[in-house]
């Protein structure tokens, strides 16, 4: 918020204040993890935010030139560690591009419901957290309670929890166990309902709209200038998705799925449920609208993975045995986006014609809209800082890979 | 866009500096000399049915063997590849860019590469050439503060680089 000296209210806008270096983080809670922002401030008004990453740095693309591309799976678990399954799909179907090597039907409508679900947990996470980065306690309590169920289908899945290495070049490591679907469904069943009570708590409650709306305002060409995507790009009202836009590699797994991209498009936002509406004070492009858009893509989720579980359950067949350890990989390079919960998360592999690529590169989808940060910061309260950090929903561990 | 189309109308409005394409490859790519890259970014940015408005990532790529006797067969030149890929959201399509530099400036070992920025293109690429210096050694000109971004300021050398070795200790820890 800018201050405006002409405002009578205001009665030392005259006297002469002194700029102020505060550092916050890297160990500061509403910072997501080890991020460190040292903020130019001016009283409580925020003139400039410089973050400084890189504590989380563990070298990952060095690794990733040592090893094969399936024993790399597990360290990109590490790199987005609340959503695992999808940087697995995202490396997966990367070299699955590099090798052209096709997974069965029955393999594909599976990562949609492993990929779905474990957007609906990260989604959860994030806005869990952004209460707490709010002030508010118990919604992310709420959220943690539903996330653990989905925790406990992947657990039941792969036997991991967090790590899951689940997705491999080929399909995935086991098929799904039997009665998964069935308790998979039941949980859809008792999450749907649930949904309303988290925009009772967070979307629809005065003081989070107070602190959220009209709060961090981004603007379509910034965003796309600064290569924000996923959400932040969406809640600025730009109508792009992957899975529907991105590549055919990507975009055949949701053949015949039946679903709308969540975006503002011409004045209003998706009707196919009972959305709770969008606050006066809310402009396109602030804290509010991208926590919104979150929101409707957990239910938008749901749907998805309703529709993946009834294709798998027709689908014959085998659901795709991961390639062996050792593959050759052909002399090449191939790079391929996935619409990961946190935006487009980029993998690219280059190959000398040997199993062991010579290069392998992550795209991070929180590397971008991190930067965007401090143009969003210039101006605002020191209050408002984790309001909107806590909107773009980062996670430290796939900045710095 | 059909590949053809758009690299015929490149070279027709760059000439030289089009060094080269490969049409075949899994992500067809264009091959841009280091001077002509920001006039072509810019303008793959600005036409309207081109409208490259996203920056996805730049990346470097070493191409270098380190172990003398397998060099031989490496089956390529040493030299760093820098990769931009772009894509249009409006448009929606993507698009490979190449630059090639040589591993060292004027073959000095510990003299950096250097390539123009397009930072003042796209906004993204002031991160993302930072994390290119950072770890792969490469020195944008014209990059408002190209300093490191994921490892200290202190840090020696660029981890990315294939004959990249860890140092022996930093500040007290042992490194190898």
């Amino acid at each position: 918020m800018a201050i405006d000296t002409g405002d009578p209210r205001i009665i030392e806008f005259d006297v002469r204040t002194d700029e102020l270096l505060v550092n916050m983080g890297p160990q500061h809670p509403s910072t997501h993890g080890v991020l460190r922002l040292v903020l130019k401030t001016d009283g409580e008004v925020v003139s400039d935010v410089e973050p400084h990453i890189g504590y989380l740095h563990r070298c990952a693309e060095k690794i990733g030139e040592n090893l094969t591309p399936r024993q790399w799976i597990p360290y990109t678990d590490r790199m987005d560690y609340l959503a695992g399954m999808s940087m697995n799909l995202g490396w997966s179907l990367c070299v699955e591009k590099l090798l052209n090597y096709e997974v069965p039907e029955k393999g594909r409508h599976l990562r949609v419901i492993i990929a779905e679900l474990q957007r609906i947990a990260s989604h959860l996470v994030g806005m869990g957290a952004y209460g707490l980065d709010l002030g508010t306690f118990s919604p992310f309590l709420y959220a943690f309670r539903e996330r653990e169920k989905i925790l406990d289908l992947f657990e039941e899945a792969c036997g991991a929890r967090l790590t899951y290495s689940y997705i491999t070049p080929g399909g995935a490591t086991a098929d799904l166990p039997r009665g998964w679907l069935q308790k998979c469904e039941a949980f859809l069943d008792q999450f749907e309902p649930v949904i309303q009570e988290y925009h009772t708590l967070l979307t629809s409650n005065a003081i989070f709209i107070k602190r959220t709306a009209g709060i961090g305002i981004l603007s379509p060409e910034m965003a796309l200038d600064y290569g924000c995507t996923g959400p932040v790009l969406r809640g600025s009202g730009v109508d792009y998705d992957l899975r529907r836009d991105g590549e055919e590699r990507y975009t055949e797994m949701y053949d015949g799925y039946a679903f709308e991209v969540i975006c503002q498009r011409h004045g209003h936002y998706p009707q196919d449920h009972d959305y709770p509406p969008v606050p006066k004070e809310a402009v396109l492009g602030d804290c509010w609208h991208r926590f919104y858009v979150r929101m409707l893509e957990v239910v938008q989720s749901v749907d998805l993975v309703r529709q993946g579980i009834e294709r798998y359950s027709r689908a014959r067949g085998s659901w795709g045995e991961p390639i062996k350890l050792s593959t050759k990989l052909p002399k090449g390079e191939a790079y391929l986006e996935t619409e990961c919960p946190r935006g487009q998360m980029g993998f690219y592999i280059v190959s000398d014609g040997s199993a062991i690529p010579i290069r392998a590169r992550a795209r991070s989808s929180s590397f971008c809209n991190l930067s965007v940060a401090p143009e969003l910061c210039r101006g605002c309260l020191i209050a408002d800082v984790p309001a909107i950090i806590g909107s773009l929903d980062i996670v430290m561990g796939e900045i710095d890979r | 866009m059909a590949g053809q189309t758009l690299l015929d109308r490149l070279k027709q409005k760059f000439g030289d500096k089009i060094a080269g394409a490969n049409l075949q490859a899994i992500d067809p790519w264009v091959e841009v000399r280091p001077d002509g890259l920001v006039e072509v970014c810019q303008y793959l940015k600005q036409e309207p049915d081109l409208k490259f408005e996203l920056l996805n990532c730049i990346t470097a790529v070493d191409y270098f063997e380190p172990d003398p006797k397998k060099a031989a067969k490496a089956g390529f030149e040493p030299h760093l590849e820098l990769v931009y890929h772009l894509s249009s959201v409006t448009k929606k399509h993507s698009l490979v860019l190449k630059v090639m530099l040589p591993r060292w400036k004027d073959d000095v070992p510990g003299q950096l590469p250097e390539v123009p920025s397009v930072s003042g293109v796209w906004r993204t690429a002031d991160w993302h050439e930072r994390e290119v210096y950072d770890l792969s050694g490469v020195w944008f000109v014209g990059h408002p503060h190209l300093r490191r971004i994921l490892c200290p300021e202190d840090w020696e050398g660029h981890p990315l680089r294939k004959d990249y070795e860890l140092p022996l200790e930093y500040h007290g820890i042992r490194g190898r």
